[in-house]
């Protein structure tokens, strides 16, 4: 035992009594680095491409479609097998198990069978000593296409009502009836862009046989479990014989849920097939073409309201373009419909939503899962009210938000219990400076002649848990070993989010150990099964119960023993900072445990958890999907050149809701990267297909994410303080993956409001997003032709 | 062969494939798996790593994309990776500032952004040590540029800001400083004095023979054209190498242009500023800016400082791409090509360069030696614009620099040039000719931004469409007239001094810093 090997230094009584006044070092709400961010910044951190790799590996390349919609004629896979070092070719017939790799929903063939459904799609791929040979090979076999038409326009999908499922409506009262009574009513439509996930690290896979006829998987997911599932499904195997294994991503986003599957699964078959290890890791440009994107949405509005800007009735239409297949789009355009409120009462509202079919890529989750296009949807509907009365947007804002008791249920009948909008927004308005700087901007405009600028502040409200109700459990595995030290594993995964610090510094906590015994491990399929994906900013809240609950287990089990051993009752046990006091007697952690296992106490044990309160009957389309929101608010100012529609973010300031924070540090850190993250999807990040159907902005150079320089040059980031979460989540913390995200709308809002100046905050200008240059001065002359027809009339 | 220190290891290289980047040069032949391959197409920066040269009896240390660089740029240089910077089980400062600044969260462009604050940091501490300073600001601008070519997903910059600001404020030595001497005297012991060269084979085998030359005088490189005349020229290689990594080609014979001295020299003489074309973009950038501060701006806002470490203005204009950033501003300038071939020279103005899409006038074996650019313009409006959809690191949208003397009140000279509307940088006849001895008014303007359109027809693509490229072409006619008005005004008249300092207006909004 190590313990022998290092014997801990005794200490006295009074040094025990000292340590056991002070308080844990680094447990739970203490700004603690990332577990891994000394092995980032030093290069030690190995991601599934830096395994050492076994002589025999296989190099997989796929081969993609050349066509948006066609049915596969020919496959000569002849001229591949010619090429040396090529060992073996895939095609959809050498699969041995399902075909179908559909995530929930059917419809997503690992390689196409018999027809192509979108520009980039996987035919076939070629296994070979080296990633270069498998390539050429790829490209030498020979591909005939009968051409079919494609769809590739959302409005076009929604004329001819292709969808991927059928469409759905969340309903309350008349809205039909509001609308027609209301003293004002506008209606508008907006295009909203996708999103490319852009995580450093493509999608990647490395698949080792087993003596069994399993397969060990290292794969770069945030879903481990339905690796497992489809790499199994795929060979026929059953799931007992198949082992993934995760220990980081180098980015996720959503992007890794459903779509790191096709990799994983054609490693596999090659891996079956030949009995070599296989990996398949995507070049950037196939990762950009074949894998889906947040989806890209098409919305009208109709909307009433009376003089003050408070809302009468609503009607909305929500178009989510899905690609080819449904993948997780039910979901995504139901979180989309969920979240077309964002923090207000819509009264009487008909919203519905369509899961539109087009022969691009499978659109999939993406931080915020919808929710981020329906928020857009509904801000800029109070931008176009207020512009239309003529007043600042942030009152028609105010206005219409959720009440506290009254006004305070939403179109799908959940109660908004714990409302922070207005606390939230009266700080961020007082500490932005909000009312000065609006008077500051219009002196400025009046002045300038090139640059304008504009200001918004918008809040965030946003429904936490997974809206598919049984997604809502987690697992979690903690070994305690004889010399103290504690293996940690639990079913979710570390994409960068800061999941495994903050669930160790929760068994930390829960131990009143240091941090540094904890020992945390890759997501391993074989110890915790049957796992969710790490999704739905979901990961500390369920993950962090789950290994609470183990801990306690534990925890239970060594108060039984210590109350025994020492001859005490279980009430005078307590853990403190590495001690454990029973009655008078002072023991450390270390040697209790070695005590309690020489008296034959299991030291391990797993720990569950399921989110409580949540229910949903999507028939009615009511009830109570989320366990509880999260708030948020950002006010954003910007400067645009009316000349070119160039712009730049001068201030931001912000205010985000976490609850009690696990970790202030690592909540920061998701509050500033999501809205940077979202300011891209709404400024810069523009996904242009061509007319065949191909994705022109298929590299980091020609599709733009936000890169330093584009960061506000005034960046004051707070979290809301000393405040819990009422609902009993892991010390009462909040969810923070994704609701930060849509803090970025106020971007978008104040360059809108940079243009509207031009006509004296009159008109609304029509600017789709993502507000790229181009489309900001498409704005401007679109305004200014009105203003020059207005006055000729 | 060619030598060079990895860290402190010398390396020899004869034997491999010259078409292998630095990055799998590292990954494959060395193991070394901290840098990572984010794009291999040097827009995201993780594979970042530094190049530590001596000039002038110290040690410069560059950022490069290690996935645009090809080996033979490594001779003589010391090449240094995220695994280099730790020492036993200390972090370097860099590393500790971006832990203790939680400026890593999924962790895969860290070792790049590491390395790009290294080079930072080195360049923030020389700086220092030359104004014999230690409590020189940290500089933000500087900060910003050492990290524009480093894409982060996770953080939004922020804390890899504040780390940086922490490297720029506390510089304490380190080891490299330590070896300091011992790096630059093997580095001295290994320069080559003559030409060299590496190869996938000893000797010719069934396998197409691949080789990379590495002459060090214009003699040696005649030679080598002549003999090998289909060979392809390598300078930075930040965009040919692209044709390796992306369109997946393969070089059987390359000549690498940098270790040729006489082209990696800068000449200013009494008229003008004589570049070699082999001249890195970020080595020439002083020297512009100090006479066109515009063409200044618009080379802090080109690709990213990875790039402009190992890019050349030679292969910037070389290139021929409509895209290029320089070449509008070149010609704007008026600036002329030395070119040579077997050791004749000949000087084309470089408006007459550019032939059609990617066609050049340059013959077989013929090079660009020189760029030759008249010293600051007196009297004149030098005005350089980009447009793209991101402000640093991206392609142009539309690149224009406007070249106009005034004399009188009237356009006595114009020069104006267009990149991304033509399939090639174009100067904007019809435009200049509208302006061309008119009073430099507003209505004179307008009819120049009319005149555009009969200039160019641009093309729509996922940049921009054809509509905004002309709109905004035409909006920065108006916008450089604006901008003239403020600047003019002190100037106009020598006797008439303006009873007030006007506040400044910006005008841009990169003026916003």
């Amino acid at each position: 035992m190590s313990k022998q090997a290092s014997p801990t230094p005794v200490k006295s009584r009074a040094e025990l009594e000292q340590q056991l006044t002070q308080d844990l070092k680094n447990g739970v709400g203490k700004k603690i680095p990332h577990e891994s961010a000394a092995r980032h910044v030093s290069g030690e951190a190995l991601y599934v491409d830096d395994r050492l790799e076994y002589p025999n590996l296989l190099h997989l390349y796929a081969r993609l479609s050349e066509q948006a919609h066609a049915t596969i004629v020919k496959i000569d896979t002849s001229p591949c097998d010619e090429i040396p070092g090529v060992v073996c070719v895939i095609t959809a017939k050498d699969v041995p198990g399902k075909l179908d790799i559909g995530a929930v929903f059917a419809g997503d063939p690992l390689l196409a069978d018999g027809v192509v459904e979108y520009l980039g799609q996987p035919i076939l791929a070629v296994a070979a000593n080296s990633l270069d040979i498998a390539r050429q090979a790829a490209n030498a076999a020979i591909i005939e296409y009968a051409p079919l038409p494609a769809v590739l326009d959302v409005k076009q999908a929604l004329d001819n009502k292709q969808f991927v499922q059928e469409s759905h409506q969340h309903k309350r009262g008349d809205a039909r009836k509001a609308l027609q009574n209301a003293k004002h009513r506008l209606q508008g439509e907006l295009h909203v862009g996708g999103q490319e996930h852009f995580y450093l690290e493509t999608q990647v896979s490395s698949v080792m046989p087993t003596e069994d006829g399993g397969m060990l998987v290292y794969c770069s997911t945030q879903h481990p479990s339905e690796i497992q599932k489809l790499v199994a499904s795929v060979l026929d195997l059953p799931m007992s014989k198949v082992v993934v294994d995760m220990r980081r991503m180098g980015g996720g986003f959503g992007g890794k849920e459903t779509q790191a599957a096709g990799p994983a699964c054609m490693a596999a078959v090659v891996a079956n097939i030949t009995g070599q290890p296989v990996k398949m890791r995507l070049p950037r440009i196939d990762d950009m073409m074949i894998t889906g994107k947040r989806h890209p949405f098409y919305i009208e509005y109709d909307v009433g309201f009376d003089d003050t800007g408070r809302l009468q009735g609503i009607n909305m239409q929500l178009a989510g373009n899905c690609g080819y297949s449904a993948d997780l789009s039910g979901s995504i355009v139901d979180r989309a419909m969920f979240h077309s409120d964002n923090a207000y009462y819509l009264s009487d509202a008909l919203i519905t939503g369509h899961r539109c079919k087009t022969n691009l890529a499978s659109n999939t989750a993406f931080r915020g899962f919808g929710g981020p296009q329906g928020m857009l949807a509904i801000e800029n509907v109070m931008d176009h009210i207020a512009r239309h009365l003529g007043k600042d947007p942030l009152e028609i804002r105010k206005r219409n938000f959720y009440g506290k008791t009254e006004r305070n249920i939403t179109h799908y009948q959940q109660t908004v219990e714990e409302n922070l909008l207005d606390e939230i927004i009266s700080d961020l308005e007082q500490s932005s400076c909000y009312a000065e700087r609006r008077t500051a901007i219009k002196q400025f405009n009046q002045s300038s002649y090139i640059l304008k600028k504009g200001i918004a502040l918008t809040p965030v409200k946003f429904g936490i848990s997974f809206t598919a109700t049984f997604l809502n459990q987690a697992g979690a595995l903690i070994h305690i070993y004889t010399d103290g030290s504690i293996h940690l594993n639990h079913g979710g995964t570390e994409m960068g989010q800061g999941l495994n610090t903050k669930v160790a510094q929760i068994v930390a906590e829960e131990f009143q150990v240091d941090l540094e015994r904890i020992q945390i491990t890759a997501t391993n399929t074989g110890k915790v099964p049957n796992t969710s994906p790490t999704a739905a900013s979901s990961g500390a809240d369920l993950n962090g119960k789950a290994a609470q609950a183990a801990a306690r287990i534990l925890k239970q089990r060594l108060s039984d023993f210590a109350a025994a051993h020492f001859g005490v009752d279980i009430t005078e046990i307590r853990f403190n900072n590495n001690l454990i006091q029973a009655g008078e007697q002072l023991i450390s952690f270390d040697d209790l445990v070695q005590l309690a296992y020489f008296a034959q106490v299991s030291l391990s044990s797993s720990g569950f958890y399921k989110t409580p309160k949540i229910f949903y009957d999507r028939d009615k389309a009511s009830g109570h999907p989320f366990y509880y929101f999260a708030y948020g608010a950002a006010c954003s100012e910007v400067v645009i050149d009316t000349l070119t529609g160039e712009y730049k973010v001068l201030r931001a300031d912000i205010l985000h809701d976490v609850g009690a924070s696990l970790n202030p540090a690592i909540d920061i850190g998701q509050v500033e990267g999501g809205f940077i993250q979202g300011m891209g999807w709404l400024t810069t990040e523009e996904l242009v297909w061509n007319e065949q159907g191909k994705l022109m902005t298929n590299s980091p150079a020609s599709y733009k994410i936000p890169a330093v320089a584009d960061t506000p040059l005034d960046f004051r980031v707070k979290l809301i303080e000393n405040r819990k979460n009422p609902e009993d989540t892991v010390f009462h913390s909040k969810a923070v993956g994704e609701p930060p995200l849509m803090l970025s709308i106020s971007v978008w809002s104040a360059i809108k409001d940079a243009v509207s100046s031009l006509s004296g905050y009159r008109i609304h200008p029509l600017i789709d997003a993502p507000a790229t240059p181009e489309k900001v001065l498409m704005g401007v002359t679109a305004l200014r032709q009105q203003l020059a027809a207005e006055q000729e009339s | 062969m060619i030598h060079f220190l990895l860290n402190n290891q010398r390396q020899s290289i004869s034997t491999i494939d010259p078409n292998t980047t630095v990055l799998n040069y590292l990954r494959n032949v060395q193991r070394r798996m901290g840098t990572k391959e984010g794009c291999a197409s040097g827009d995201c920066g993780a594979c970042t790593v530094v190049l530590a040269e001596v000039e002038n009896g110290q040690l410069a240390y560059r950022s490069i994309n290690s996935c645009l660089t090809l080996l033979p740029a490594l001779n003589g240089k010391q090449l240094l990776t995220v695994e280099d910077l730790k020492e036993a089980d200390q972090l370097h400062a860099v590393q500790q500032a971006m832990v203790d600044h939680h400026g890593s969260q999924c962790g895969f462009c860290t070792p790049g952004i590491i390395m790009s604050l290294f080079a930072y940091q080195k360049n923030a501490s020389q700086k220092k040590s030359i104004q014999n300073n230690p409590c020189v600001e940290f500089n933000k601008a500087e900060a910003l540029a050492a990290l524009a070519g480093n894409l982060c997903r996770c953080t939004g910059y922020q804390p890899i800001m504040n780390a940086a600001k922490e490297i720029g404020n506390h510089h304490q030595s380190d080891k490299f400083d330590q070896q300091k001497q011992r790096t630059i005297d093997i580095l001295n012991s290994i320069q080559p004095v003559q030409c060299h060269a590496i190869s996938n084979a000893q000797h010719s085998t069934t396998h197409a023979l691949k080789t990379a030359f590495s002459p060090t005088t214009l003699q040696e490189l005649d030679e080598l054209l002549q003999q090998h005349p289909a060979a392809q020229l390598l300078a930075g290689g930040t965009d040919l190498v692209l044709d390796i990594t992306q369109k997946h080609q393969s070089f059987n014979t390359l000549i690498y242009l940098g270790e040729i001295l006489v082209l990696k020299q800068i000449n200013l003489t009494a008229t003008h500023i004589e570049i070699g074309a082999a001249v890195p973009l970020s080595q020439c950038h002083s020297v512009i800016a100090e006479e066109y501060p515009d063409f200044g701006h618009l080379l802090e806002r080109f690709a990213s400082l990875q790039i402009r470490n190992q890019g050349t203005l030679g292969g910037n204009i070389a290139n021929a791409s409509p895209i290029g950033d320089a070449p509008p501003a070149l010609i704007a300038a008026g600036a002329i090509l030395q070119l040579r071939i077997a050791g004749v020279r000949r000087f084309l103005p470089i408006d007459e360069f550019f032939v059609d899409y990617r066609k050049t006038q340059l013959a077989q074996g013929e090079y660009i030696e020189k760029i030759i650019l008249p010293r600051k313009p007196q009297d004149s409006i030098y005005r350089v614009y980009k447009i793209s959809k991101r402000l640093d690191d991206d392609i142009s949208a539309v690149c224009a620099a406007i070249h106009i003397k005034i004399n009188h009140g009237q356009v006595s000279s114009a020069i104006i040039a267009f990149g991304g509307m033509a399939a090639i940088p174009k100067r904007a006849s019809h435009c200049e000719q509208a302006l061309l001895n008119q009073v430099w008014a507003e209505t004179t303007i307008h009819q120049a931004m009319d005149a555009l359109q009969h200039d160019f027809a641009p093309l729509s693509d996922f940049r921009a469409s054809a509509d905004y490229r002309m709109r905004a072409a035409q909006n920065i006619l108006l916008k450089c007239w604006i901008e003239s008005q403020s600047a003019l005004k002190p100037n106009a008249n020598a006797n008439h001094k303006p009873t007030q300092t006007l506040p400044h207006i910006p005008t841009r909004v990169t003026d916003y810093v």
